[in-house]
């Protein structure tokens, strides 16, 4: 397989600009969401489910892979539908004072 | 137009709304519509790669994502609140494995097809299936730990540090050598050494994550969880480099800089170094702990702590883990609702560590319905702490404990605390006077404006408010 150097650079580029990016997002997040930020974030790290269906996707690629792929598909899933559902379920209880009493 | 360009803008249409989702999640008030923006994002960064998959197995498919799904929307739906640390602990572990399966199947299809691969993608399948194999191992352990099926305490042993540096030495010294060899001749197994040496460094990257996160104490859960956080995301990030993908490399890189953030806010907030968390199994060193204090700690009734609150004008509520294992969180706000009705001013003081995760008390008290203006940091109570009426500490310790601005020799030392031993009352509602998770001894119960009230956290305050509306 053939790699430029310009792809190289570009990849270490988007991801040394990602890190700061998000070094400033999350200092901005107050202590009291911390744990709807952790399980949020669980489910943005479940994007390996897009490396999953990619290696699914090769074109004859054998029994092994499949295996492979189909388990990282299942454990990523688990980490999407899991993290933003449970994410959710929080930030619903998260109430101000007027709309806290019910 | 060109697939491939519709893929980029698509991913890049992803990349942004992950990055809207986390920005709305610096308030309340926006965070859950940022999260379902968080979500829309991986939809179209899912629903785009299917337009790169040449071919589609659809019985794998369909078979992973249904049980993937099956489990997340379960383990979402049932999950209790208190029992948040473990699930985000294992969830993370997910991610990492994940992610390392990603880098070997990417690996195995190269190498059954006797294809060429790139020193570069090389060392970035070694990464990801190092760091995944460490996140989810570690992140098993670290599950065990906080559902208590191991035990909380650290597992220490001689030369302990040494074996996991002798461990990593070969792990890295066995990465070096794969990447070098390239794909490697198959031998008579039907394996190649290139493909041994990425196996063996699997198993040893399993193993480094059990024995890294073993000698780790309970009460650094907090630290861990939010490393294992990051290194879930960095995972991510590796594979995205060995596929070539740009939108993994950018989520996972925002969530390794989220767990690097979090991890340093959970350190700051022990005034421990990361080094010392990961090390040095804190709790475990405490027996050579400053001599024990002694005095005579001053037992309450509930009565007693009625009729000391009813005189309060301004009360600060300061939850601890043991809140949360009594399951008092709702007699805790109805408690501080008679409070508000007899006119005091009540707030909810929570320590960044409190907790087995970063955060845990506030999305305890968001359940038990207490509105989020309540819940404040120390900063903002400590500068007037003298003016504080009553503070109320329930199943809190070591985040209250003054020797860690009195006791140089105590192993809390300089670590920020909720200064309650300066309100006028502090009222302890504990079990016993035994230390808390971090083993250490708190002078807090024997000093002279202190009250203890003994027993089951729910039950004691329960019976406060029965004193109240008597």
């Amino acid at each position: 397989m053939e790699l430029s150097a310009t792809t190289m650079s570009l990849l270490f580029f988007v991801f040394v600009l990602a890190m700061f990016l998000g070094v400033e997002l999350i200092r901005k997040v107050p202590s009291q969401l911390h744990t709807p930020l952790m399980s949020g974030s669980n489910a943005i790290s479940g994007i390996s489910i897009v490396g999953a269906l990619l290696a699914l996707g090769h074109a004859d690629s054998g029994i092994a892979v499949s295996v492979l792929a189909g388990l990282a598909v299942a454990f990523a899933t688990i980490n999407v539908v899991g993290g933003y559902l449970v994410t959710d379920r929080m930030l619903e209880m998260f109430k101000s004072k007027g709309e806290g009493k019910k | 137009m060109n697939p491939e360009l519709m893929r980029g803008l698509g991913y890049i249409a992803a990349s942004i709304l992950f990055v809207f989702g986390l920005k709305m999640l610096s308030s309340p008030v926006t965070a859950r519509r940022g999260n379902i923006v968080s979500a829309l994002g991986m939809l179209i960064a899912v629903a785009i790669t299917f337009t790169a998959m040449a071919e589609i197995r659809w019985a794998w498919l369909i078979a992973g994502a249904g049980v993937g799904a099956l489990i997340g929307v379960l383990a979402a739906r049932l999950v209790k609140m208190t029992g948040m640390p473990e699930m985000v602990g294992l969830f993370n572990g997910f991610g990492g494995l994940a992610s390392m399966l990603v880098g070997w199947a990417e690996y195995h299809g190269v190498w059954a097809q006797g294809g060429d691969i790139h020193l570069f993608t090389r060392v970035a399948i070694l990464l990801t299936v190092l760091i995944g194999g460490v996140t989810f191992a570690g992140s098993l352990v670290a599950y065990g730990k906080l559902s208590g099926r191991l035990g909380g305490k650290p597992v220490l042993y001689k030369g302990q540090n040494i074996v996991n540096a002798i461990l990593l030495v070969v792990v890295v010294a066995l990465g070096v050598f794969f990447t070098l060899q390239g794909l490697g001749q198959t031998n008579a197994t039907g394996f190649s050494i290139a493909y041994l040496l990425l196996m063996g460094v699997v198993v040893l990257a399993l193993i480094f994550g059990v024995l890294s996160t073993i000698p780790i104490g309970g009460a650094d859960m907090p630290v861990v969880i939010s490393l294992l956080n990051s290194y879930s995301g960095l995972a991510a990030c590796a594979a995205g480099f060995a596929i070539n993908n740009n939108v993994l490399i950018v989520s996972g890189a925002l969530v390794g800089a989220s767990g690097l953030v979090l991890t340093r806010i959970m350190v700051k907030a022990m005034n421990r170094s990361l080094a010392n968390v990961l090390f040095s199994g804190f709790g475990a060193a405490s027996e050579s702990k400053a001599a024990g204090y002694h005095g005579e700690a001053k037992p309450v009734s509930p009565a007693d702590a009625y009729l000391i609150l009813e005189a309060a004008g301004n009360v600060v509520i300061v939850p601890g883990y043991g809140m949360a294992a009594a399951q008092a969180q709702h007699a805790v706000r109805e408690l501080a609702e008679l409070l508000e009705e007899n006119g005091a001013e009540v707030k909810y003081c929570i320590h960044p560590v409190a907790g087995r995760m970063p955060g845990h008390m506030n999305v305890l008290l968001a359940e038990a319905n207490v509105p989020y203006e309540q819940l404040v940091e120390p900063q903002d109570v400590n500068p007037t702490m003298e003016m504080v009426d009553v503070a109320v500490v329930i199943g809190a310790n070591d985040v209250v404990n003054p020797a860690a601005k009195e006791d140089r020799n105590s192993p809390l030392w300089g670590m920020p605390i909720i200064e309650v031993d300066r309100a006028r009352t502090c009222i302890v509602l504990k079990r016993s006077l035994n230390p808390g998770f971090a083993g250490v001894d708190n002078p807090l119960f024997f000093k002279s404006n202190t009250r203890m009230l003994f027993g089951d956290a729910k039950a004691t305050i329960t019976a406060v408010v029965a004193e109240f509306k008597q």
